[in-house]
């Protein structure tokens, strides 16, 4: 019922929303980002953890720890949470949460196919594919040989399939073709998944729809950025931005005709909501762009938290934990390798 | 008056324990046995002086690293010994005082132990589990391609080739593997088959991954396994199926090997040939048992391993636990300017001083240390814990009390008097001897079995009950004292007390439903006289006698209340309070429904048919009127527009000179000092120490004015509202013997009416369970709750502040309590 979710919001979504919130507030602090950045070992690492919700996760790691082993555990720890909350869930909502999944899906498919393209092991690749993407057959994978027979033989069976259907061609799977279905299928998740918010309607509906957008023109602007120089037509390039955010459609039109870095920046100077991310930047530098973008991305995450009764929580959560799992893996990367005058380089503080 | 007060004897629970703030100063040398010293005494409670610093910065650091090392190694070992199957017998052999080190190093190596021992049997285990595989694919295999022949045979093609893995993973069965490989010549057209065995849950999508890869052209046999098979994994059992795979084409065998090995299916080979099938199951079994006696021994070793450790582990635990304890402590302590002495600082009650001092000096002596351990008392500008000593009868009802708030320090506690009211007030609900002796046994038994019960973990109900077992007895004691008052039992009334005082008119007794009884001796000596029940006024006797009631205690325990704020006022010396606050209070509670219990007992004593709702509701209305028959004593009428008055008069005694006469206090303080910055250093000199920072705080005048007002606006609404709140006494007693009477007449008796035994026994029946769970669960239940409310509201918001926090000692017992 659009607009009065307060009234029944809390029948079915309210024991999770409480639950998401509780988890949320169990997220780092900059306070704790500050002592984790000032540890001179793994060890200190873990025992700064250990006071922290990570605790239970990491108590039993015998101890010369390994980066891998503290963002597996971490890892561990986000798809317990979200497992327990899939089983509470009732739809819609279990199909919410299922949608914020596909996109480790798509990663892991491409992670696996190229994998196998340069004939690595199985096994080896999928201990190196995310655990919320993971579906029954994705071994099966490494068995296609061409597009074709990826959708016929696997795909067909999991939720990522009606997605494939616009790029199946019977070429064979090389590094660029593999580039274009990644994108292709993300261009066509997110449009499903912005169909599917919108037909929830409500206040899902407006802060998913934002959180997409910024989703999907962030996107725009990575698909543009990287295949400066490529062989992909201009043609080509505007097939992959999806079909919705502040970019769509008359920045889409500019944007597939950038040639380098700093047309770009042109282009996205004309959005007001884009401009500070810019403006930061110096002139020719896409280095920062990631951190600048993924900071304007928590930033709205987390602004997600101040509306009740919607699924964007949910969303949000996901992702900030994603975030922090990133930045854990960072910081413990840096401490690793001695490298803590760049600790900060890439750590966004979600608080 | 005032003399005789403060000669009484000191209550132990009445106030907390005094307590001082301490500091020490340990030669670094002497510091862990000290403060394990400390632990084992348990009275002392360290301040964290190391508040800004994060865990990894503070000194002790990397020997609480190590105990986590330990206690991790130590978890590890109890996880393989329940998985085991091995009870960790708790045998407590004294003998080994190891030290640390040597554990750590001890723990170590069994670490290191047990981790081969594991490595080693889980491959003896993936070798049996091949085998084990193998042998079931033979078998069942075998009678597939028995089929899949005349199948085959019947369409004139030739099935000549096996396929086998090149992946065979294990070197033992090369032997095998070579056997098999020379049985099958290879030949590249015509049909093949591959054999294997894959989990039962896979089946399904296995079979149409191979259909979808080789587009149908397959012939897919399967065989439930007959035997559970490890999974190397998660070691759990679980379910496999056998499967034979016929297929042609070179381009099919690598795509079904992939399929294979993604669905993580083992492929064995099968030869085709009866008798060099038969030769390889023997083979296999063979090596099959041989591997099995390797497999127990092996097991053997282990469990053996494992129970020498499990002997010890309870106590390593224990030890290791205590270990990071004491570092953890160690780590809230400065190390002084010269980093030879650690200083450390707490709160401990006056009376463990020479203990403590005692537990020191010892530390200094057993650790040969040159220096002693400095210990002197200090000022503290915070307030002190609450620390009350409690035996296990008090510790419930201080339990009771502390779930509300804990005591301010020093603050009169109101658990001294719960400890009779509690049970008391909630027996007035509960009243019914019946019932009262089964709550009896419950908690007889409990107490009887005291020492075994709090040795073993309980459930958290159980748990609960165990813990409240000293208040269930005073509840069910008081409860059989107040069912013999009422004089129900089960809701039956009982001739104890001889006979009852009235009597039929004459000895047919056909009129005593409709006329009445007359009365034709004295009245019943204890109790309501039994004749009351079932009569038709007996519900109005009984509620007009409960109602009374329940308005005498309330207003005896407001009373309390207030009384208890006036000794806290005396205590702390406030003689503001006592003017301003409890004076006032005392004539309006009493002015109104003091009167009100005056008045009920006067119309107790006299027989006096006075309507008392009219009393007090015309003392408001309008008080200069007339009584009439309402009069209850001479003078009735003055006295009520005197009380009235001094009720109307104590509004705004509590409300208004109080704030006024604070902010006055607070002006002359502070006469002529406008600066605001010399303040604080002259305040230091001409004030003591010790509260010279409460008066920094700035004095809101408003602030302090909106909550007297709130305050008085509360005492006054809440007078009311609280008498009114005791009438649950009376409501609940009478719920409870109405749900026990319905039971009682409309279950039992009715049952019993009938001849038939049956319907007789299944009345017996349920009149038991609504007995057992209805009235000694759910009503014990739910008079505890008001009765708890009644404590919590409407006695303790009189006096009671509870915003202090409790005395928590660094104890080795407190540790271990923990744990469990």
């Amino acid at each position: 019922m659009y607009g009065f979710e307060a009234m029944t919001f809390n029948i079915h979504g309210g024991y999770l929303e409480a639950i998401v919130r509780g988890h949320r507030s169990g997220l780092l602090t900059a306070a704790d980002y500050n002592n984790l950045c000032q540890c001179e070992t793994l060890d200190d690492i873990k025992m700064h953890l250990s006071a922290t919700e990570y605790g239970p996760y990491l108590q039993n790691e015998p101890s010369p720890l390994h980066t891998t082993t503290i963002v597996e555990k971490c890892t561990l720890k986000l798809v317990d949470e979200y497992k327990h909350m899939l089983c509470q869930a009732t739809e819609p909502m279990s199909t919410f949460l299922e949608y914020i999944t596909y996109g480790h899906m798509i990663d892991n498919v491409v992670l696996i196919v190229t994998g196998t393209l340069h004939e690595r092991d199985v096994q080896e690749l999928l201990e190196k594919c995310h655990p919320l993407g993971m579906f029954d057959s994705i071994a099966t994978l490494a068995v296609a040989q061409n597009m074709r027979e990826l959708y016929r033989l696997v795909l067909v069976d999991t939720p990522l399939a009606p997605y494939f259907s616009e790029c199946i061609t019977s070429e064979d799977l090389d590094d660029m073709n593999i580039e274009i279905m990644r994108n292709t299928l993300y261009k066509a998740y997110l449009e499903d998944f912005y169909r599917f918010c919108q037909k929830l309607g409500g206040a899902t509906a407006e802060i998913m729809s934002d959180l997409l957008a910024f989703e999907a023109d962030r996107r725009a602007v990575n698909i543009t950025i990287n295949s400066i120089g490529t062989e992909l037509t201009r043609d080509d390039r505007r097939k992959l931005y999806s079909s919705f955010g502040l970019l769509y459609p008359y920045g889409h039109e500019e944007l597939a005709v950038c040639e380098d870095i700093d047309q770009v920046r042109g282009v996205m100077e004309k959005y007001p909501p884009y401009q500070p991310i810019f403006s930061k930047l110096s002139y020719g530098e896409s280095q920062m762009l990631d951190k600048a973008f993924y900071e304007e991305e928590v930033k709205r995450l987390c602004l997600s938290f101040e509306q009740q009764f919607h699924y964007g929580v949910f969303f949000a959560y996901m992702r900030l934990k994603e975030q922090e799992i990133r930045n854990l893996m960072w910081i413990s990367e840096c401490v690793a390798q001695n490298q803590k005058s760049r600790v900060h380089d890439s750590v966004v503080f979600i608080f | 008056m005032m003399q005789w007060l403060k000669n009484l004897p000191e209550m132990d629970l009445m106030r907390s324990e005094k307590m001082t703030f301490v500091q020490l100063i340990i030669p670094v040398e002497s510091a862990h046995r000290a403060v394990s010293y400390l632990g084992e005494l348990g009275l002392l409670q360290f301040r964290d002086l190391n508040d800004d610093k994060s865990p990894f910065q503070r000194t002790f650091v990397n020997q609480v690293k190590r105990c986590a090392e330990m206690s991790r190694k130590l978890r590890f070992l109890k996880d393989q010994i329940n998985k085991a199957g091995l009870l960790s017998s708790a045998l407590p052999t004294l003998q080994s005082d190891v030290d640390l080190e040597a554990l750590e190093s001890q723990l170590a190596d069994h670490e290191h132990e047990l981790i081969e021992m594991n490595a080693n049997s889980e491959k003896l285990q993936q070798t049996y589990n091949e085998l084990l595989e193998f042998k079931m694919v033979l078998q069942k295999a075998g009678s597939f391609l028995i089929s899949g022949k005349s199948y085959e045979s019947a369409e004139g093609r030739e099935l000549d080739e096996n396929v086998y893995p090149s992946d065979y993973p294990e070197s033992d069965s090369t032997s095998l593997l070579e056997q098999a490989t020379q049985s099958g010549p290879s030949n590249s057209s015509g049909l093949r088959f591959i054999s294997g065995i894959i989990p039962k849950s896979k089946v399904l999508f296995f079979e149409r991954m191979l259909f979808r890869a080789t587009r149908g052209n397959l012939l897919f046999n399967q065989a439930p396994a007959d035997e559970l098979i490890m999974d190397h994994v998660s070691s759990e059992m679980v379910e496999k199926t056998i499967f034979v795979v016929f297929f042609s084409g070179e381009q099919a065998k690598t795509k079904i090997l992939k399929i294979c090995e993604a669905f993580g299916a083992n492929c064995y080979p099968v030869p085709e040939d009866l008798t060099k099938q038969t030769q390889i199951t023997q083979e296999v079994s063979l090596r099959l048992s041989e591997l099995e006696t390797t497999l127990d021994v092996g097991i053997r070793h282990r469990n053996a391993a494992l129970h020498s450790i499990g002997v010890h582990l309870s106590i390593w635990m224990n030890m290791v636990k205590r270990e990071k304890a004491v570092f953890d402590t160690l780590n809230m302590l400065n190390f002084d300017v010269t980093k030879k002495c650690l200083v450390g600082e707490g709160w401990c009650p006056i009376f463990a001083k020479p203990q403590i001092q005692e537990a020191l000096q010892r530390a200094t002596f057993d650790s040969n240390s040159q220096i002693g351990i400095i210990f002197h008392v200090m000022d503290s500008v915070e307030s002190p814990p609450t620390y009350f000593r409690t035996n296990t009868f008090t510790n419930a009802y201080q339990e009771i009390v502390d779930a509300y708030g804990v005591a301010k320090y020093q603050e009169a506690n109101p658990a001294v008097y719960t400890v009779i009211t509690f049970p008391f007030l909630f027996a007035v609900m509960f009243g019914d001897w019946g019932h009262g002796i089964c709550l009896l046994l419950g908690a007889l038994i409990l107490i009887a079995r005291e020492g075994k019960l709090s040795s073993q973990k309980l459930g958290s109900f159980m748990e609960m009950l165990f813990g409240g077992r000293y208040v269930l007895l005073l509840m069910s004691l008081f409860s059989i004292y107040c069912g013999l008052i009422y004089n129900e039992f089960f809701s039956v009334p009982y001739h104890i007390f001889g006979d009852s005082a009235y009597r039929c008119r004459d000895d047919s007794c056909s009129d005593a439903h409709t006329v009445g009884l007359i009365k034709y001796r004295d009245a019943y000596p204890f109790g309501v006289d039994p004749s009351w029940r079932g009569s038709r006024s007996e519900l109005p006797f009984l509620n007009s006698l409960k109602m009374k009631m329940s308005i005498l205690f309330g207003v005896a325990q407001m009373n309390l209340g207030i009384m208890l704020s006036y000794f806290n006022s005396i205590f702390f010396n406030n003689s503001l309070d006592i003017r301003y606050q409890f004076i006032p209070q005392m004539i309006f509670l009493n002015s109104l429904f003091g009167y009100l219990s005056l008045l009920i007992i006067i119309k107790w004593c006299t027989g006096s048919q006075a309507d008392l709702y009219h009393v007090m509701i015309y003392m408001f209305l309008s008080p200069f009127d007339d009584l009439g028959e309402n009069e209850l004593f001479w003078g009735q009428r003055p006295l009520q527009i005197v009380l009235l008055l001094s009720a109307l008069v104590a509004v705004p005694w509590m409300l208004f000179p109080k704030p006024f006469i604070l902010r006055k206090l607070h002006a002359e303080r502070f006469q002529g000092r406008t600066y605001g910055v010399l303040r604080s250093s002259e305040m230091d000199i001409d004030s003591e120490p010790g509260s010279a920072r409460h008066h920094e705080e700035e004095f809101n005048f408003s602030e302090v004015f909106v909550h007297q007002m709130i305050h008085s606006i509360e005492f006054v609404l809440g007078s009311v509202s609280n008498t009114a709140s005791y009438l649950r006494l009376w409501a609940l007693s009478l719920a409870h013997s109405e749900l026990s009477t319905v039971f009682y007449e409309k279950v039992l008796l009715l049952a019993w009416g009938y001849e038939n035994i049956l319907i007789r026994m299944v009345g017996l029946a349920v009149f038991a369970f609504a007995t057992a769970f209805i009235l000694l669960m759910m009503e014990t239940l739910s008079a505890f709750l008001h009765a708890l409310r009644l404590h919590w509201v409407e006695f303790q918001n009189k006096f009671y502040g509870g915003d202090g926090y409790k005395f928590k000692p660094f104890s080795f017992a407190a540790l271990a309590d923990d744990e469990d």
